[in-house]
């Protein structure tokens, strides 16, 4: 299609390209917003679906409504203190399901006879639906945040157990070889070779294990609890406050998102020594 | 060490015998009745084939493998375990990526619980040695395959081992780049004379580098079939030494002996 001299000028300069991608992007939330605002406040357009004017709102809450609740929430103070809980729960889980996962992933690729032996029940623990757990880890470990915690924790643990012990068995056999020859010891192998083999794995899988404990934290929080984000957000649903639903919703979005960049940043600082694409070739 | 009459490294009558893991009764004898001796400072190649069972003898001489038959005898004493006296060097890619080259070439004395400090120096001093002054810092992954073969020499000789096993370990490299490791090896080797292996199926590499060429027969059931002294002076560059008409009359004679195990080996390949 042609499009008139002028405008596609215009165009030309404003089209998505590298240099303004993050100008676009800002502009697809507000545009996501203004639609999402056209269509649920009430008297803006005739009602479509709905036969009353309200039941968009009702339904679907109102940006603006659910944006002021974010604000009051952070002006008052009043969510701090359920982030602060859902984020701690994130973050225990995480530590814990790594640290574990790591231990006993390496402790199995090591034993021959032991990974034999425990595969069927680590393949059955891993297919098994781990949310349902929850309940049970109420009834175990109470209302409070270690039932949360430990549901984060078997999602978490699976994921960084199963790249370790990838990572362990991909060593690359003329490294290990090699280190040996060069005089290491058992434990240093596994410290000097193992490991970082290992590791490489597990960063791999950061950005899935720490979207996992988060998930874990929440959806805990949802089944039962007196404090956190999805507490609020159980809350809200308990008394059909849809907006302050979608606000609870838009905190966890923007939440996650932070911890996906920390990760990011991370991952980059820890893995200098693998090589980017493009970069150079993989050895 | 034991006495200065031994042999660096002795294998006698060494037989390896592979079983496969799925089927017990198909066996493989990659290896023999090979004997192969080397005198302490003396440089020997190893030639054969392709598919040979060279690096087998290889890992049975740094004990990586054990043979089936036969005895290992290192500086007179039988071979238990890993041959500590040996260092050893790849054909492929054995830096651990995760280290920097200084890091890398520091790992044996690490291991031997050298002080950081002392093991920073002496690895710098390495690395100053093999060409690759201030590329400490690097990591494997930034390094060109040749700079990354000086680095493993680097790992490999900062031990001082008394055996220096070498198992292809050009064979990646472009000519010109080999050319100037063999020139480079033949450098450090000379500067402090330890017993070498150097396996190739390079037989102008063998040659020019090595005080003896050993011919090893066409895979399965590989064994010496032929020894060569190489009587042509030292120092020698390993380019030049290539137009020398005492090189050419060896060089005739070695692949005279060689050539009927290379088509036996290559009719092999073809049948499979």
């Amino acid at each position: 299609m042609r499009e008139p001299e002028s405008s596609k000028g215009v165009w030309a300069r404003m089209r998505p390209r590298q240099g303004n991608l993050r100008v676009w992007q800002v502009g697809m939330l507000l545009v996501f917003f203004a639609i999402w605002h056209v269509l649920t406040v009430p008297g803006i357009v005739p009602p479509l679906y709905f036969d009353d004017a309200n039941k968009a709102a009702f339904f679907f809450g109102e940006p603006l409504k659910v944006l002021s609740r974010v604000w009051d929430w952070f002006y008052s103070g009043a969510i701090y203190e359920h982030l602060w809980v859902t984020l701690w729960e994130t973050f225990l889980a995480f530590v814990i399901g790594t640290v574990s996962g790591l231990v006993i992933g390496l402790w199995l690729a090591l034993n021959p006879i032991a990974s034999a032996l425990c595969d069927p029940y680590i393949k059955a623990l891993n297919s098994m639906p781990r949310v349902i757990l929850a309940p049970i880890f109420s009834v175990w470990f109470g209302l409070d945040i270690a039932s949360k915690v430990a549901l984060g924790v078997t999602l978490v643990f699976f994921i960084v157990f199963f790249n370790v012990y990838q990572g362990v068995r991909e060593v690359s056999p003329t490294v290990l070889a090699n280190a040996r020859i060069l005089g290491a010891s058992q434990r240093q192998l596994l410290r000097h070779v193992y490991v970082p083999s290992a590791m490489s794995w597990v960063f791999a899988s950061l950005h899935n294990s720490v979207g996992l404990a988060f998930v874990g934290a929440v959806v805990g929080e949802y089944l039962g609890s007196s404090r956190g984000v999805g507490y609020l957000i159980l809350q809200a649903e308990g008394t059909f406050d849809i907006n302050t639903v979608f606000a609870g919703i838009l905190v966890l979005t923007a939440f996650a998102l932070i911890l996906d960049f920390v990760v990011s940043v991370a991952e980059k600082r820890l893995m200098v020594w693998q090589p980017r694409q493009g970069e150079t070739e993989r050895i | 060490m034991a006495s200065q009459d031994a042999p660096a490294l002795a294998l006698e009558n060494i037989t390896v015998t592979f079983a496969a893991r799925d089927a017990k009764d198909t066996r493989y004898t990659a290896v023999k009745d090979a004997t192969l001796v080397v005198a302490p400072g003396e440089f020997v190649s190893v030639v054969g084939p392709t598919g040979c069972g060279k690096s087998t003898l290889l890992n049975i001489a740094v004990g990586l493998l054990e043979p089936s038959a036969g005895s290992v005898k290192v500086f007179g004493k039988p071979l238990v375990g890993l041959n500590g006296s040996a260092g050893y060097l790849f054909q492929t890619e054995a830096l651990m990526p995760w280290r920097t080259a200084l890091d890398n070439v520091t790992a044996g004395l690490e291991f031997r619980g050298v002080l950081r400090g002392e093991a920073v120096q002496r690895a710098e001093d390495w690395l100053a040695r093999v060409g690759l002054a201030g590329h400490g810092h690097r990591y494997p992954h930034q390094l060109s395959g040749g700079m990354r073969k000086r680095v493993a020499l680097a790992q490999t000789l900062i031990l001082d081992p008394q055996i220096i096993l070498m198992d292809e370990p050009f064979s990646a490299l472009d000519i010109q780049t080999r050319q100037l490791m063999e020139n480079e090896l033949l450098e450090l080797w000379s500067a402090n004379r330890k017993s070498v292996v150097f396996i190739t199926h390079d037989l102008e590499e063998a040659i020019s580098l090595s005080d003896r060429v050993v011919v090893l027969s066409a895979g399965p059931e590989t064994r010496p079939i032929g020894e060569f002294a190489i009587d042509l002076p030292r120092p020698r560059d390993v380019a030049e030494i290539r137009l020398t008409p005492r090189f050419i009359e060896l060089h005739t004679r070695i692949w005279h002996a060689m050539k009927d195990e290379v088509l036996k080996g290559y009719a092999r390949t073809r049948i499979q």
